[in-house]
């Protein structure tokens, strides 16, 4: 789900800039570790991955990362209250089925929130589907019959949910290959990132 | 027989202790002995040894073989080697015969100094903390502070479990595979049936059989038995021996004589362990099994007892092991996330059962090689 360029880092440090040094991180389907990495090495950040897929748990482990090999989807029972500084959710919140119980929990767990997630309303996957077919992209690579990604959705919509579920946008930055984007966000943006807290 | 990275002909060495062991179970040990074996080298700043606790069975003898003419290699010596999992060009690697043991480690059949008499019935129960303890002992005697790892499965993932919390200042990492942080009431039923096959044995005499010629082999092939279709899963033991019977003859012998599979190889696995093992040993490694519990029943207790630990932490279950089910490993991993302390936990799906963490499987070892380059490079 997580195999863009480690090289093109943009996101990685959009993140790190909302990240304090020395924070205790968990991030949720940690993929093969990179960004845990990154943090460690440029924030001297502490914590763990959570990742089901266990060529990826593997990765992760390699890359200097601790690893916890479990389903988010069942929740994050392990993990007592505030335990953490940050929960970071990227790149995986559209391919998990019970998005409100997941926010939940990552509330439960952290005072501050990071999600990630390819923007549904950019204009290349408009372009495909008015043309008639499931949008394939850098952000998407998947076809629609074997793509992990069942909740996908637009910048428009994540603010909506945000603000109907009793959570705070403190900070929104938009990217498209590996550029700000400030005009349209919501039909110029390939991937968003949002800092959050409880309001 | 040579073979891939084998470490190749290997010996054991005695460690002699005359200083005294006062056991958990308030009795004392005045001297004792440990049989060992170590692989590779100690380096110069004397921090790369790894620790190796052997479960039930188990023995010192982890890797390589006797002589070039021995049938079978050490208990883990698919993992342990030069280049292996556990590399022995990199590590230090030691494994020790347990005290109580069977394999040369002061034990029942020894001979106790006070009484100039083989101990038998009289020798004690040694628990895990025992264990430890004595293992402590061994380390200082061959002048290492502190280990880079301690590695162990099923009741040897308890001594690694123990280690970080009785000497956290002396484990670098834990490494714990198919473990608990205590039995379940089933598992120690299992043991107790185990024991009483065992202890009702008339050969038994209350443990004090060494001087006849017959040996309490019945009681310790059922409890053998009885173990080895618990180390197994059910899907693992259909895949294997299914209904195929010995003789390729469908039509039923009406007897009592072997002849499914099943019962071939169990009552193979029953002789031949029944030949080579102390059935004394037997009795009282169940017994530290089942009295193995620093958190006292408690899962609470657990995060408290972990508050001690410095290690990292590398916790491994299989998903089709029964005995020691994965949940039980989560349990691990919850009381030192509770600590944050640092630690990595894999659920492997291998089928083989409670014995997958001897098998030979790739992904798993993987893990390992991954974790001991993390070691490796920490040093």
């Amino acid at each position: 789900m997580k195999n863009f360029n480690p090289k093109k880092r943009y996101d990685f440090s959009v993140i790190e800039g909302w990240i304090d040094h020395n924070a205790k991180v968990l991030d949720l389907g940690c993929g093969d570790g990179m960004l845990l990495n990154y943090l460690n090495v440029h924030k001297n950040t502490t914590g763990f991955g959570i990742e089901k897929n266990k060529d990826n748990w593997l990765l992760s482990l390699q890359n200097g990362v601790d690893v916890i090999q479990m389903d988010l989807e069942s929740g994050l029972a392990g993990f007592e209250n505030n335990s953490f500084d940050v929960v970071i959710l990227s790149r995986t919140i559209q391919s998990m089925r019970n998005i409100e119980s997941i926010m939940k929990e990552m509330q439960r767990v952290a005072k501050v929130i990071i999600v990630t997630f390819p923007n549904f309303g950019y204009w290349k996957n408009r372009l495909q589907i008015l043309k008639g077919g499931m949008p394939i992209s850098k952000e998407l690579p998947f076809s629609w019959f074997n793509t992990p990604n069942i909740h996908l959705c637009t910048i428009h919509d994540f603010d909506t949910f945000c603000n109907s579920h009793k959570i705070k946008v403190i900070e929104r930055h938009i990217i498209t290959d590996q550029k700000a984007i400030t005009f349209y966000p919501n039909l110029f943006g390939a991937l968003a990132l949002y800092k959050l807290v409880k309001k | 027989m040579e073979q891939k990275n084998s470490i190749g002909l290997v010996k054991s060495s005695i460690f002699k202790s005359n200083q005294h062991l006062d056991l958990e179970s308030g009795q004392r040990i005045d001297s004792y002995e440990l049989i060992y074996e170590t692989y590779g080298t100690l380096n110069k700043k004397k921090n790369n040894a790894i620790l190796i606790c052997h479960a039930l069975s188990g023995n010192h003898h982890v890797a390589g073989r006797y002589s070039k003419n021995d049938k079978y290699p050490g208990w883990w010596d698919n993992l342990v080697g030069p280049g292996k999992a556990v590399d022995t060009n990199k590590f230090f690697v030691i494994g020790v015969n347990n005290l109580g043991g069977s394999d040369g480690s002061t034990g029942p059949k020894s001979i106790n100094p006070k009484t100039k008499k083989i101990w038998g019935s009289t020798f004690p129960i040694i628990t895990v903390k025992d264990w430890v303890t004595s293992q402590s002992h061994l380390m200082d005697f061959l002048g290492i502070d502190k280990l880079a790892g301690v590695l162990g499965g099923s009741l040897g993932g308890m001594q690694s479990l123990q280690w970080s919390i009785q000497y956290p200042e002396k484990i670098a990492n834990s490494i714990i595979i198919a473990a608990a942080p205590n039995l379940t009431a089933q598992n120690i039923a299992f043991n107790e049936v185990a024991r009483q096959s065992i202890i009702t044995d008339p050969d038994f005499k209350n443990g004090d059989f060494y001087q006849s010629k017959k040996l309490p082999k019945r009681g310790l092939r059922i409890a053998r038995m009885l173990g080895h279709i618990t180390y197994l899963s059910n899907d693992v033991m259909g895949e294997k021996f299914g209904r195929k019977k010995v003789n390729k003859k469908q039509s039923p012998a009406f007897n009592f004589k072997t002849e499914f599979e099943i019962e071939s190889y169990l009552n193979y696995q029953g002789d031949k362990f029944a030949n080579e093992f102390d059935a004394n040993s037997y009795i009282r490694m169940t017994k530290a099994l089942d009295y193995y519990d620093p958190a006292k029943g408690k899962l609470a207790n657990l995060s408290k007892v972990l508050k001690k630990a410095k290690a990292n932490f590398l916790v491994i279950s299989f998903t089709s092991d029964w005995r020691f089910s994965s949940d039980r490993s989560k349990e691990i991993v919850k009381g030192l996330l509770d600590n944050k302390i640092n630690v990595s936990y894999a659920e492997l799906s291998a089928v083989s059962g409670h014995d997958a963490f001897l098998m030979n499987d790739e992904h798993y070892h993987k893990i390992i090689k991954s974790y001991f380059q993390k070691i490796f490079k920490q040093l």
